[in-house]
């Protein structure tokens, strides 16, 4: 065995890497400390199950290699994997090398400091072969450095038009990680360079420094400013946006161990906002960017202005909750959640509430087309068409327009009113004996879904109903020659995951175009009764976005599945727009 | 000074078309009148009475009229320009009668185009045969034909303003200005002919802007009990028998309201017609509110972007027929004093 080596200059990074442990400790310590009951057990149900295996498998897929990145940008994703990977196997194998040296007794800064230590001593087990493993890791580290600093002088090589803004704090943060390899690098290789060893990537370069610098005098304090800036890094990370690097694993723990975002429990929504790593993907898909040229309302600038403690009930209005940003975001956070927690005061101008007083039919399908519905009477007719044309014995239960169904109430923060309400509306539906609730309505349809307790009775979207309606020959329709472009709403397509019904049917009675984007990558129409600040005029632009792309290939009609979709894209008189079910009761024989 | 008699097109034949066509030709102008239409008039054709006096519409037609028999004015009705170009100080307009016009000036009286009631679609026009727009109640005291989808007269008719004007959800900030009190005449002439059918007017504000529509106003609801509310609709919906639903919110007493009626009048604005060939041709520009913009607002009214082209009525804003007379003649006289020069 070796004796164990030391020098000095090892001692700044040793103090920097303990001064994070202890709050990184801390840190998560409190957060488990202020999860509820149910939570905590939670966490200790899972501690020792499968489910920390999938964690871990996950933050090896994710926080290590990035493949979702991967998936929605090839070359961010190349800079944040080899930046992470290759960090993860210079301490892994660093690790490795150092502690089959020292038979299994290194002190914990030995193997960031080992080619200081033991420069050419090759006569221990696999030691060329570390030498070259090493040099191999160091390098894809180098290569995602020099990606990221690229990215910050031109953005747009990295394939994004926009990037995150930087506070001085993290630029120091930046520069310090910026350093850190280049640094090792150039420490290492003095130190092959003088001692005539090294791998394929230090010995050339250490080669190199010998013939044109005076490596004597250089060597020593190369290791020292590599150790002070590891130093400098590991005492910025917890202040800057680095953070997000131990908190998204964290956050892959909590989430595989069941633990939601509760509007009562801020502790995980601070775990995800900690975890955001400004990668910025969010901000191209924003039509809030694209279409309206805002830019600070994106989920990244949303957090962030979270995290910093700044001003941001603006912010959490300006939003559309259209889930375009949510659905690529590469560390999975809920941002639509977030950013309705931050709305309390949110209260839809003029509501009034209005009781179910209608009495419950027996009868098969129960059928709601929501307060929305009413203002599109085309689609309305359409499904009583439909309904009529079914055989199935139904009943219109919010035919004169009178019942809600309670989500209105819910986002105006009137809970008890809207569990009355609900309640009722509970009671009715039970009551009629029905095994399935229709509704054209896809917001209605998520708060069937989710807030309603329903068992027993199945609850489908208009598109879901008609589909079954034509499998199994309850209704017969014509093909016609009509050709179709299809909008996916959001709180049907992202919201509720229902993409192809809504085709199916479509391309039963037309013939149906791709676009450009579709299905989860769907425009949002800007319609969205969520964004109550933006200026009429923004939002028309957002539609116009969307018209733009749905009608590149000249369909003779926009198809949609929501009330609201189809007047917000009707609007823009750039094409007719239809309810899936108005083209259906056209064609139906 | 004599001066040398110059060649002015007209493009529109409504009140606006028709006055300046006259003021011209009285200055000693040739004028061309083209019309797209099979007859003059425009829009005061399809009307039945005018407010405020209720004087018959067709009076006022002939005798606009009248004035346009005149061996200055070439009428060129079922007539449109299509292809138009500047030269120089002049305009060549060609026809799509393949005539070739060379004219020293042009005048755009294009007038509005009624908004599409179909884009409100919560109001069911176009889907329920009870919902209708202010020129087919126009049209029905005009060939008194007022009936409910049964072929009776309506027990209940409600009016509801403001149909895509004031509205920021189809894009239209502005007032149309005559809607309100052409609902108010609209109103009285119902009632003077079947005093027992109901008449409500919904309303956001009424705008009573002119000389004696106050006193129609007033007329209203004092002689003829027409019921004013204000309040917006929100919904209609059909009834298996036609009879249509409404759903609106009373907004001095905050209260919602269901109400039946018979017929569903949709008062509805004014648009600028922006498909307009020619002023596309011309390059004539728009402003915000899409309807032609004045060089001035004060002292250059009738005036273009385009040095020759002017101005007048309807096309410029919402108007009634008097300001649009009025402001005809003032574009006949900005025409003569650039023709001078
Ligand atoms: C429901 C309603 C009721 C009304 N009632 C009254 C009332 O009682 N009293 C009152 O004072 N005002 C009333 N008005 C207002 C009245 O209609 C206008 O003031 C008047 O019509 C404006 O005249 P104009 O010539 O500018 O336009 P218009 O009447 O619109 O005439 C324009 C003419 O130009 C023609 N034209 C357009 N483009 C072209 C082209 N490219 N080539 C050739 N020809 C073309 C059109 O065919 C049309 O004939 C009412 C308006 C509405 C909406
Ligand atoms: S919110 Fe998600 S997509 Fe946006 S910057 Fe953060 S991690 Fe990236
Ligand atoms: S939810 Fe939609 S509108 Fe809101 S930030 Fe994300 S992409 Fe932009
Ligand atoms: S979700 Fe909205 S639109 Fe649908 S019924 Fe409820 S309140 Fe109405
Ligand atoms: S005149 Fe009256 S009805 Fe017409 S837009 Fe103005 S306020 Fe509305």
């Amino acid at each position: 065995m070796n004796p164990t080596p030391f020098d000095i200059f090892v001692l700044p990074f040793t103090v920097g890497m303990s001064l994070l442990f202890a709050y990184l400790i801390l840190k998560y310590a409190s957060w488990i400390w202020y999860f509820d009951r149910d939570d905590k057990l939670r966490i200790l149900r899972g501690l020792f199950s499968l489910k920390s295996l999938k964690a871990v498998k996950e933050i090896f897929l994710e926080s290590l290699v990035h493949r979702k990145m991967f998936l929605v940008n090839r070359r961010l994703g190349y800079m944040h994997f080899s930046l992470a990977f290759g960090w993860f196997l210079l301490i892994v194998i660093g690790a490795f090398e150092a502690h089959i040296y020292m038979g299994g007794a290194a002190p914990f800064y030995f193997p960031i400091f080992f080619v200081y230590f033991v420069p050419d001593d090759e006569s221990f087990f696999f030691a060329r072969g570390f030498v070259q493993l090493m040099d191999a890791s160091l390098l894809l580290v180098l290569s995602g450095v020099v990606v990221a600093i690229v990215k910050r002088f031109y953005k747009r090589i990295v394939g994004m038009k926009s990037t995150t803004q930087l506070r001085l704090r993290d630029k120091m943060v930046l520069y310090s990680l910026w350093l850190i390899f280049p640094l090792r690098l150039l420490a290492e290789s003095a130190t092959c360079g003088l001692h005539g060893s090294g791998g394929f990537l230090t010995y050339p370069v250490g080669q190199l420094m010998a013939a044109t610098l005076p490596l004597e005098a250089i060597e020593y304090p190369l290791w020292w400013a590599y150790s002070i800036d590891l130093c400098l890094f590991f005492i910025g990370l917890p202040f800057s946006r680095y953070m997000h690097i131990p908190t998204e694993m964290v956050l892959i723990f909590f989430r595989n161990w069941g633990i939601k975002l509760k509007p009562d429990n801020p502790i995980l929504e601070e775990v995800m906002v900690l975890s955001c790593p400004r990668c910025g993907v969010c901000i191209d898909r924003c039509q809030l960017n694209t279409a309206v040229g805002n830019h600070d309302t994106q989920a990244v600038y949303f957090l962030q202005r979270i995290r910093n403690h700044e001003q941001h009930s603006a912010q959490a209005k300006n939003c559309l909750m259209c889930g375009r940003c949510e659905s690529v975001c590469p560390v999975g956070i809920d941002l639509n959640a977030i950013r309705l927690r931050h709305r309390q005061n949110f209260t839809p101008e003029t509501f009034v509430p209005q009781y179910n007083n209608a009495e419950a039919q027996k009868v098969d399908v129960v059928f709601f087309t929501g307060c929305m519905g009413h203002l599109v009477p085309k689609t309305k007719d359409a499904m009583v068409k439909i309904l009529n044309a079914s055989g199935d014995r139904y009943w219109f239960m919010d035919a004169d327009g009178g019942i809600c169904c309670g989500r209105p109430m819910k986002l105006a923060g009137q809970t008890a009113a809207a569990q009355k309400l609900m309640a009722k509306n509970r009671q009715s539906i039970i009551e009629s004996g029905a095994r399935t609730l229709v509704t054209s309505c896809p917001i209605c349809y998520k708060v069937f879904r989710e807030d309603y307790n329903l068992e027993g009775i199945e609850i489908l979207h208009h598109t879901e109903y008609i589909k079954r309606l034509i499998d199994s020959g309850k209704i017969k329709v014509d093909k016609k020659n009509l050709a179709v472009a299809y909008h996916d709403p959001c709180e049907l397509g992202r919201g509720a995951g229902i993409y192809e019904p809504p085709r199916d049917v479509l391309g039963s009675v037309a013939t149906l175009q791709t676009t450009a984007n579709e299905r989860k990558n769907s425009l949002c129409c800007g319609g969205s009764l969520a964004n109550l600040t933006l200026p009429s005029a923004d939002k028309a632009r957002i539609a116009e976005q969307a018209m733009c792309s749905l009608t590149a290939n000249h369909p003779d009609v926009v198809a949609t599945a929501c009330p609201l979709c189809k007047k917000t894209l009707a609007r823009t008189q750039m094409a007719p727009v239809e309810d899936v079910a108005e083209l259906v009761a056209e064609a139906m024989i | 000074m004599i001066m040398q008699q110059k060649n002015i097109a007209i493009i529109g034949g409504g009140p606006a078309g028709i006055e300046a066509a006259a003021s011209l030709a009285g200055l000693g102008h040739h004028v061309w009148l083209i019309e797209k239409e099979s007859e003059l008039g425009g829009h005061l054709r399809l009307m039945y009475n005018l407010f405020p006096d209720k004087r018959p519409a067709d009076e006022v037609l002939q005798e606009m009229l009248s004035h346009v028999k005149n061996p200055n004015i070439e009428i060129l009705t079922n007539t449109q320009v299509a292809d138009c170009k500047q030269i120089d100080n002049r305009f060549a307009l060609k026809t799509d009668k393949g005539q070739t016009l060379e004219a020293d000036a042009v005048l755009m009286a294009t007038g509005y185009r009624l908004f599409d009631a179909a884009r409100k679609e919560e109001y069911g026009y176009g889907i329920y045969q009870g919902v209708i727009n202010s020129f087919e109640l126009e049209a029905m005291l005009k060939n008194n034909t007022l009936k409910n989808v049964k072929g009776e007269v309506p027990k209940r008719v409600i009016l509801l303003h403001c149909i895509g004007s004031r509205d920021e959800k189809v894009g239209n900030h502005y007032c149309s200005k005559v809607c309100c009190v052409t609902a108010v005449k609209q109103a009285i002439e119902i009632k003077r002919r079947h005093p027992e059918t109901e008449v409500f007017c919904f309303y956001m504000d009424i705008r009573m802007f002119g000389p004696f529509y106050e006193e129609l106003y007033r007329e209203a609801q004092e002689k003829w009990k027409v019921t004013f509310v204000r309040g917006k609709i929100s919904e209609a919906a059909a009834n298996l028998d036609g009879e249509i639903q409404i759903k609106a919110e009373d907004t001095l007493i905050g209260k919602p309201l269901h109400m039946r009626t018979d017929l569903l009048v949709l008062m509805c604005g004014m648009e600028a017609d922006t498909d307009e060939p020619v002023a596309k041709q011309l390059g004539i520009e728009r402003g915000v509110n899409r309807f032609f913009r004045s060089t001035d607002n004060y002292t250059l009214y009738n005036n273009t972007n385009v040095a020759g082209v002017f101005t007048a009525g309807a096309c410029t804003a919402p108007m009634n027929i008097i300001d649009t007379i009025a402001n005809a003649r003032a574009a006949a006289i900005s025409i003569h004093e650039y023709l001078k020069k």
